[in-house]
């Protein structure tokens, strides 16, 4: 039996912040002193982008994704592609070849039918660029005023892929740490649609599929691929840091090896973010062996998804727990987890 | 890119960092202003490039730490009056008050907004005539031409919902305070490029001149911060005094006149609490008797409102240079970004979040 009183002090937090929901530390706070020792299991231990189930001695990877954005369409994609992706990503990062998915949708009432339709022909279009069907679903309607027209839940199953075994404790000193390209893209889209920010240039989401990317570098990496991670919410630095905790070692990263476009990098600066917590939706930060790191990373940039790839950091035994970042001008600072949301400066 | 690599690059920073080595024969103490300013020390790592003979001490210089309690809660008891959209710049949010903070009231159901600008502010209230749109006027000299032509151009727009809580507040003043402490061992200042960029700095002259001290008026990327550092510390070792621009390319003497002009028009000078320092004489600005109209302490009811500081914050020893950070003993403790105790925990230009954020707890 579980104790049935609430392990956050109520003098913390009375109340739910937009913050336990940032992907941040407070998310984290959420997870780990209510989620899992209230559902207490092995499996939901690992913390993983999704669980892996064991049957007739196949391993089954298993995931679920609620999806929440405003605006429903934005530069570079929409809430129904984001919502097959990511699910579909969140099964990729485990290894693992997606076999179906099911989708649930809140829909608020007075929602205009032609944006329904147009999310569910998205999401159709990137089912099929996916190969991964969807085989199953359910729909609510809330009252006007009790949803933001759209709120979608994916779910999806997978077959990991024999030899592989993808987990954040793998992480070990000497592995180089890779990604697939620019970062911070989504989240600064997101955020100049819709607080009407305008750019000279556009901003466009990086929301895409992962699924190719990462199937070809485990054809090349195989086994000495030891971590995978999509890093949405919270960002990159947000994501190695529960790696680094999980796996109890030191990350070592350098900003100027990391991949921020110019026009993602000036809208941060104007803004006061830093890239390193801001969404992304189509990145995929691999840590690898030393001895196939290169292999991976020119595999990586021969992809259409991975033409920036870049290796940004690696692996050390100092500071476990912790990363850390030599920075332009060649100092040296610690790269913490995100608290909350990141909130524009004053001045 | 172009006005920030320039700006960030590594081998003409260790240019600048053995230089200090070699002009550095004694131990000094430094203070840098502004709260951007201690963020990219520490964010770029300035701090552990420079010889152990020079001390930073980081200033009161972030508007979000000296803003004081009193009015936090005085904006969260707005806020959650009926009727009313209060906004705020994103860095006031998660202040905590006594007892709360505007985030969390927006939890409960309060309107309250982000916004980039007040004049985003301004657009609300022509949006929503049946509701009271509040703007939280927090900063120093930087914000205060943007908010007073909010005010000015309210009155041209003949909107009757718009108020601004206002809770300016100036460097020069906290300046003199901190020399005039008989505690101060500060020896220069690094002062805020961008607060010069609209005041010009003839009104630090007379402060260096009387305290025989540099104030080296400074910008805020890695190299303006080292360039500003060693001409502080040359002025040191030569034994000078005065007033030098570092941050050229935004700074003059006279500063921006039209800027200045129309803050004068709405603001006048005021007698200020600080939060965690206390009362300093002339060093915030009010609106002006004319321009009452807009005052939201006036057109709200917030007689009730008494503000109770945590007695674990040190944030007043820390804003003044007395101590840093760590020395605290909630300091990572009970006192995290995610648990406040005190406001230079929580902004981005806190020097509390600075140190925790990029690993002086580390």
């Amino acid at each position: 039996m579980i104790e049935l009183q609430c392990p956050i002090p109520i003098s913390d937090y009375p109340v739910v912040t937009l913050a336990h929901g940032g992907g941040g530390r407070l998310s984290q706070l959420l997870i780990e002193r209510m989620f899992v020792p209230a559902f207490a299991n092995a499996v939901l231990e690992t913390l993983h982008d999704g669980a892996v189930l064991e049957l007739n001695g196949a391993r089954l990877a298993f995931s679920t994704d609620s999806f929440t954005v405003s605006p429903l369409f934005f530069p570079g994609g929409d809430i129904g592609s984001l919502a097959v992706y990511g699910t579909v990503n969140d099964l990729a990062m485990c290894g693992a070849r997606p076999l179906a998915l099911a989708v649930g949708f809140i829909l608020e009432e007075g929602l205009p039918m032609e944006e329904l339709w147009r999310v569910i022909v998205s999401m159709q279009r990137a089912a099929v660029a996916v190969g991964v069907p969807i085989v199953t679903g359910d729909t609510k309607v809330v009252e006007r005023g009790k949803g933001d027209g759209i709120f979608i839940n994916t779910t999806g199953v997978g077959v990991v892929l024999p030899g592989v075994h993808i987990a954040p404790q793998r992480a070990v000193p000497g592995d180089r740490v890779l990604i697939n390209g620019s970062i911070a893209e989504h989240g600064i889209a997101i955020m100049a649609q819709r607080e009407g920010l305008a750019f000279e240039t556009e901003l466009v989401s990086d929301s895409a599929p992962l699924l190719d990317l990462v199937l070809r570098v485990l054809e090349v990496g195989g086994e000495h691929v030891h971590v995978l991670r999509d890093p949405t919410r919270g960002g990159v630095a947000s994501a190695l840091n529960e790696i680094a905790a999980k796996a109890c070692v030191g990350i070592r990263l350098d900003e100027e090896r990391i991949p921020v476009t110019e026009a993602v990098r000036g809208a941060c600066e104007i803004l006061g973010f830093d890239p390193l917590y801001v969404a992304n939706e189509g990145k995929c930060i691999a840590i690898v062996a030393p001895e196939v790191a290169d292999h991976v990373l020119e595999t990586m940039r021969a992809h259409p998804q991975g033409a920036h790839a870049a290796c940004i950091g690696e692996v050390v035994p100092d500071h476990p727990g912790k990363v850390f970042m030599r920075s332009r001008i060649g100092g040296l600072r610690v790269v913490d987890m995100l608290s909350g949301e990141q909130l524009p400066r004053i001045c | 890119m172009r006005f920030l690599d320039e700006y960030r690059r590594e081998a003409d920073a260790q240019k600048f960092v053995r230089a200090i080595e070699q002009l550095v024969t004694r131990p000094w103490t430094i203070m840098e202003i502004c709260g951007g300013q201690t963020h990219n020390l520490i964010k770029f790592g300035i701090d552990r490039l420079l010889p152990q003979a020079v001390t930073l001490v980081h200033g009161p210089g972030c508007p979000v730490c000296v803003t004081p309690l009193e009015l936090i809660d005085k904006a969260i008891c707005i806020a959650q009056q009926p009727g009313v959209i209060f906004t705020s710049f994103g860095d006031m949010l998660r202040v905590p008050g006594s007892n709360s903070d505007l985030l969390s009231a927006r939890a409960r159901g309060a309107d309250v907004r982000m916004v980039y600008s007040p004049l985003d502010a301004l657009t609300l209230a022509q949006k929503n005539p049946d509701r009271e749109v509040v703007f939280f006027a927090v900063g120093f000299e930087t914000t205060a031409p943007g908010n007073a032509m909010a005010v000015w151009q309210a009155r041209e727009l003949g909107l009757r919902n718009f108020s601004i809580l206002c809770a300016h507040v100036l460097v020069p003043p906290a300046i003199r305070a901190i020399l005039a402490s008989p505690d101060n061992h500060i020896q220069a200042f690094l002062a805020a490029g961008h607060v010069c960029t609209v005041m010009g700095t003839r009104e630090y002259e007379p402060i260096a001149a009387q305290y025989r001290i540099p104030i080296v008026v400074t910008g805020f990327e890695p190299l303006d911060l080292l360039q500003g550092l060693y001409m502080a510390l040359r002025a040191l070792e030569e034994g000078r005094w005065g007033v030098e621009i570092q941050y050229t390319r935004s700074v003059t003497r006279q500063g921006n006149q039209a800027a200045q002009q129309l803050m004068y028009q709405v603001f006048e000078v005021c007698d200020r609490q600080w939060r965690g320092i206390g009362l300093i004489p002339a060093s915030g600005y009010r609106l002006r008797a004319t321009w009452a109209e807009f005052d939201a302490e006036r057109r709200f009811n917030l007689v009730d409102v008494r503000a109770q500081e945590s007695p674990l914050c040190i944030a007043g020893q820390i804003l003044q240079g007395l101590k840093k950070p760590p020395h605290c003993p909630a300091f990572g403790t009970e006192c995290t970004p995610e648990h406040p105790l005190g406001a230079p925990m929580v902004s981005s230009e806190g020097a509390c979040a600075a140190y925790y954020q990029y690993g002086q707890h580390a």
